[in-house]
């Protein structure tokens, strides 16, 4: 379709696409405030009495929230390398939420004080009789883990920065050139994402069991984290329509394209699950099963059971027809479905080495939770009210607000 | 949806369906896709059922002009998906169970791990078959002869040229009046073809 417009790097008023004054939305980020409080505040009243479940339940929370900015890092990330033209007009939702991955850093302080609760493998003189942590020592030890951290949280707000000051600021001189740039630097900062993410779970997550290992662990969590992503992505995307915001530049075509990612690394996530899982099932060596075995026994297989049904089945075939895919209501119903599996992934994949006994809810869980959300709600509503919410000048964005599927 | 599929197979008639009649339609050419794609739409509303539009590229919403109903392909899909995915488990469970039950590697008879893979496999390939053969059932595919070949303008149908074509046994056809219809379309030649 093509349209004469007098700016070509014009394709849509400011006033289209930002928060207006007074609107609900500018809210944002004093709820997140008051969240984060009360959940800070439960956390120290609860926390000390129950300190090792604290330290679990806050880092669940705290991989559930990083999970989600790292997969808009991606998203954003292959729509630049891939010249990607409909997904322009959700790029700077994506933006903004990475660009709490500096929160995010400092919301992983608290497990410093929790590292010997979490990791046995950090307990002193652990290795002393154990032949496989003595062997893997050279790797699993505090001072390289903190190292490593540091180096994670400073690449990741690196790229997040670079991307978001970038589009940021093409806004304002609507110069062509940076979305040449920053195409030119997706391929390698991919790259760099990948392996950071990958040793990143393999820290934080994996080494929970420090006997076991997958060496598809990385992609496994990568798979939950965009899956995540999109899910909340489709859950804002809807929620500021309702809200009257965006109306004319988000439209059925590109809850559609959203929908079809959705059902895509749905079925991706489940490929990747069951591939780790049918390895290790299938060559049964006693240190690669010990995982499964945990989480096939008492409460911990009925969570099993219904990841498989809720993570994968269940929004496999919902996800399938095409209307649900571009009806707003049933798109943002499949998305808040998905987070809150997404959610109970990471439950199923972190709680088990502290209750390997059966499932134990606890009151720290919703605490965290709120502490963690809250923080990360109130940083990406505090970027939505200062930006636009779209790339304004970005020299795409007429051809993104025209695209329709074929 | 079920009515639906039976309506779209319906409405196509099969090639050996074709009617003994001297005139196979009319068709007519048009200079530019927005001629023809006006055209489609003044065709659609005047309530005509039994006739296409050729062009040599694809042309955005022409579907739309058109009134096109959405293809019955998705179900075909997604039922042969679903027969292989069951056809590909059931064969590995008899197969495993009663028909040579064997111990692999200290793995019970019905180890339906390990039946996954194949089952997923089978699945995707009736899925695809049933993508590639239902598209060719559909388009009644492959057609050796058509009565618009004969047609020396219709030639220019994959160069520069665009067509529509309104078949004979369409309920509101008549052979003049059809035929100034899409002249006062602006069409560029209108031709009546034998069939």
């Amino acid at each position: 379709m093509q349209e004469s417009r007098s700016d070509p790097h014009m394709a849509l008023r400011p006033e289209q696409a930002t928060i207006p004054p007074g609107h609900s939305w500018n809210r944002l980020p004093m709820i997140g405030v008051v969240l984060a409080l009360l959940g800070a505040v439960a956390c120290a009243i609860l926390g000390p009495a129950n300190p090792k479940q604290f330290f679990f339940s806050w880092l669940v929370s705290f991989l559930f929230f990083l999970s989600l900015a790292l997969g808009a890092l991606f998203f954003v990330l292959i729509q630049y390398a891939a010249q990607g033209g409909w997904g322009i007009v959700v790029r700077r939702i994506g933006e903004t939420i990475f660009a709490t991955l500096p929160v995010m850093a400092a919301l992983f302080l608290p497990l410093l004080l929790g590292l010997r609760d979490l990791y046995s493998w950090s307990v002193p003189g652990a290795a002393e009789h154990d032949a496989l942590l003595r062997w893997k020592a050279p790797y699993l030890n505090v001072p390289f883990f903190l190292i490593r951290a540091a180096l994670y949280f400073g690449i990741w707000s690196f790229i997040a920065l670079l991307y978001y000051r970038g589009s940021s600021g093409q806004d304002v001189t609507g110069d062509p050139a940076v979305s040449a740039r920053l195409r030119r630097l997706a391929g390698p900062a991919i790259i760099v994402l990948a392996l950071t993410q990958t040793f990143a779970s393999v820290d934080w997550i994996m080494s929970l069991t420090p006997h076991w290992y997958s060496t598809i662990f990385g992609v496994y969590f990568f798979a939950g984290s965009f899956v995540g992503f999109i899910a909340l992505l489709s859950v804002v995307v809807v929620g500021m329509r309702r809200a009257g915001l965006l109306n004319t530049v988000i439209s059925a075509e590109h809850l559609h394209d959203l929908g079809k990612l959705l059902f895509a690394f749905t079925a991706f996530w489940a490929y990747i699950a069951f591939s780790q899982f049918f390895l290790m099932w299938y060559a049964n060596l006693p240190e690669e099963t010990i995982w499964y075995q945990a989480r096939l026994e008492g409460s911990w297989k009925t969570v099993s059971i219904l990841l498989m049904a809720g993570h994968f089945g269940a929004p496999f075939f919902y996800l399938m027809g095409r209307a649900v895919k571009r009806r707003g209501s049933t798109l943002a119903a499949g998305g808040m479905w998905l987070l809150a599996m997404h959610f109970m992934d990471l439950y199923w994949q972190v709680m088990p080495t502290l209750h390997p006994a059966g499932v134990r809810p606890s009151v720290l869980d919703v605490a965290a939770f709120l502490a963690v959300g809250g923080c990360f709600g109130a940083a990406a509503g505090w970027l939505m009210r200062r930006k636009a919410l779209v790339p304004l000048r970005d020299p795409r964005l007429a051809e993104s607000i025209a695209f329709e599927n074929a | 949806m079920t009515f639906d599929l039976l309506r779209s197979l319906g409405a196509m008639p099969l090639v050996n369906q074709l009617p003994k009649g001297p005139y196979y339609g009319v068709l007519a050419e048009f200079a530019t896709p927005a001629d023809l794609y006006h055209a489609c739409e003044r065709v659609r509303d005047a309530g005509f059922t039994r006739w296409d539009a050729h062009t040599p590229f694809p042309v955005h919403g022409l579907e739309g002009a058109m009134g096109l109903r959405r293809s019955p392909l998705p179900w075909i899909v997604l039922g042969m998906g679903l027969l292989g995915a069951a056809l590909g488990f059931l064969l590995q469970w008899w197969v495993h169970t009663s028909a040579y039950p064997l111990v692999i590697s200290g793995k019970p008879f019905n180890a339906w791990p390990a039946f996954i893979p194949i089952t997923f496999e089978v699945a995707v390939l009736f899925a695809a078959l049933g993508a590639v053969l239902g598209m060719l059932g559909l388009n009644r595919l492959p057609m050796h002869y058509h009565p618009l070949f004969r047609s020396k303008v219709f030639e220019r149908v994959t160069d520069d040229a665009f067509f529509i074509s309104i078949e004979s046994w369409d309920p509101r056809f008549d052979a003049s009046a059809t035929g100034k219809l899409l002249e006062s379309l602006g069409a560029r030649s209108v031709e009546l073809l034998e069939s």
